[in-house]
């Protein structure tokens, strides 16, 4: 039976690890994600999970251990935040490159300098093209069905590459919501068992892991991982339909929030999109203004497809990036204006929230007034704005 | 040569044959060739346990010699030699005869 529970963003995903109950964890503390272990920790301490837990020295430890975990032919997750993120970057490579269905929780965090502990997408941004899949969180009940989806998403074989569940710091990962949580039987039978082929402990047949390859055989790695990502959103799809049937909470790559009949829609990823649903209600009320949210669920690999086809009747399309790329504005905006090159009306990007720099309603209904402007008057110059800055 | 494999007839994640390593001859990166005074060596097994490439040669508990089909001649040995008992030696000028390890 599934349960209805207070969780904040952390404990869900900490709960999901407890069904999935990993063979390996290795994991280092870092705020916003350091609760997440504690309550992990707090599983494998009490028996409730037969994970083997592994406390490491740092970030980049805890993302090798995973690794050498997952080629051992064991199911292996950590989860981390921001600077802890970037300390791993060699290790994110090695682990898609050596093909290792790490399931790992990203609590999205602001990078350094300054020093900031709150939310943005600088740290998931960065790593987008470490060969990670990447899907982002709208809520605490999206972060737990994400980190169960995860598992199998990665383990497919014709994956079987990394995934990052990403939750919004603090705005999620330390907020208490009500979600449902099924059974861990229904867990259990819906994630399955993993079976590695070739693996580290099979020492009867012993084979060199993460082999040297130079001219002659590298780039076929690199293409058979660009293939594996290729097969990815069948799989993502496939996952997402068969979690709804038991679950009664179906996900696609992307959620459309009453586009059908928008001129003016707002792009973008995680917890914002519940604010932008909301100021589209406001203002289809107080305004009349036809808008629509287009949350993007799945980042890697980029629907850029789907996104093409849910925004063609748009008149004009903002695109909301919590991270700016420094020298070209915001990630999300240029690979969607590239999806859609030679279509379908204006867009303008909108940067905002870096260093959890809160979106409020305002702020929100702001980003549709500055596109119905733009809509009305032709001016789309500049295209790149921020959100709440002080300038 | 032996025909390379197709991208298909690969196996994924950079996995291939055990000890296919062995086959990738480091000691032709080398600029610099370590020399050992085995008199004056004490055998105490420092240059084994540090030398990257697993290039120093034992028998019986003994210092043998360096394997300078894998040495890439880094020189840590020589640094960590606690008898000052390896020098390392710029390789162009030594004759085939000095290049024992």
């Amino acid at each position: 039976m599934a349960e209805r529970m207070a969780l904040t963003g952390n404990d869900s995903a900490a709960y999901a690890f407890k069904q999935i109950n990993p063979d390996v964890v290795a994991a280092y503390p870092i705020t916003p994600q350091t609760e997440l272990m504690h309550k992990f920790a707090a599983y494998v301490a009490d028996g409730e999970v037969k994970t083997e837990f592994v406390p490491v020295e740092s970030e980049h430890s805890a993302m090798s251990a995973v690794i050498a975990a997952s080629l051992a032919g064991a199911r292996a997750c950590t989860a981390t935040s921001a600077n802890g993120l970037a300390l791993m970057w060699e290790m994110l490579y090695i682990a898609a490159s050596c093909r290792c269905p790490i399931v790992m929780p990203v609590i999205n965090r602001a990078l350094s300098a300054p020093i900031n502990i709150h939310c943005d997408h600088s740290d998931t941004m960065g790593a987008r093209d470490t060969g990670w899949i990447q899907l982002y969180s709208e809520n605490c009940q999206e972060a737990y069905d994400n980190a169960l989806q995860a598992v199998r998403i990665a383990e497919h074989p014709d994956v079987m590459l990394p995934v990052m569940v990403c939750l919004d710091g603090f705005i999620l990962s330390h907020t208490l919501e009500g979600l449902e949580a099924n059974d861990d039987e229904t867990v259990r039978n819906f994630i399955g068992e993993y079976e590695r082929s070739d693996n580290l402990l099979d020492v009867e047949r012993p084979q060199t892991f993460g082999a040297f390859a130079l001219q002659n055989y590298y780039f076929e790695f690199k293409k058979q991982q660009a293939d594996a990502m290729q097969e990815a959103p069948a799989v993502i799809d496939e996952v997402g339909k068969e979690y709804g049937e038991l679950t009664g909470r179906s996900y696609g790559r992307l959620d459309p929030y009453r586009c059908d009949d928008a001129d003016v829609i707002v792009v973008g990823l995680g917890s914002s999109m519940g604010t932008a649903k909301q100021a589209v209600d406001d203002l289809r009320d107080e305004a009349g203004l036809k808008c629509g949210v287009l949350k993007i669920r799945c980042f890697r690999p980029f629907p850029g497809d789907l996104i093409r086809q849910a925004l063609q009747n748009a008149a004009i399309v903002g695109v909301m990036d919590r991270a700016v790329s420094f020298g070209l504005g915001g990630p999300l905006f240029h690979e969607i204006r590239s999806a859609r090159y030679g279509g379908d009306g204006p867009m303008l990007n909108f940067i905002y929230g870096l260093g959890g720099r809160d979106l409020s309603l305002d702020l929100a209904k702001d980003v549709f007034r500055n596109l119905a402007e733009a809509k009305d008057s032709g001016q789309v110059e500049p295209v790149v704005r921020y959100v709440g800055l002080r300038e | 040569m032996a025909e390379l494999l197709k991208k298909g007839q690969m196996k994924p994640g950079a996995v291939a044959e055990a000890g296919s390593m062995a086959r990738l001859n480091t000691g032709t990166w080398r600029t610099y060739c370590p020399v050992s005074d085995l008199e004056k060596c004490n055998h105490c097994m420092i240059c084994w346990l540090m030398c990257p490439e697993s290039a120093v040669q034992v028998e019986d508990g003994k210092k043998v010699g360096t394997n300078l089909q894998y040495c890439k001649g880094c020189g840590i040995c020589a640094t960590e030699c606690p008898v000052d008992a390896i020098e390392m030696k710029l390789e162009s000028e030594m004759s085939e005869d000095e290049k024992k390890g």
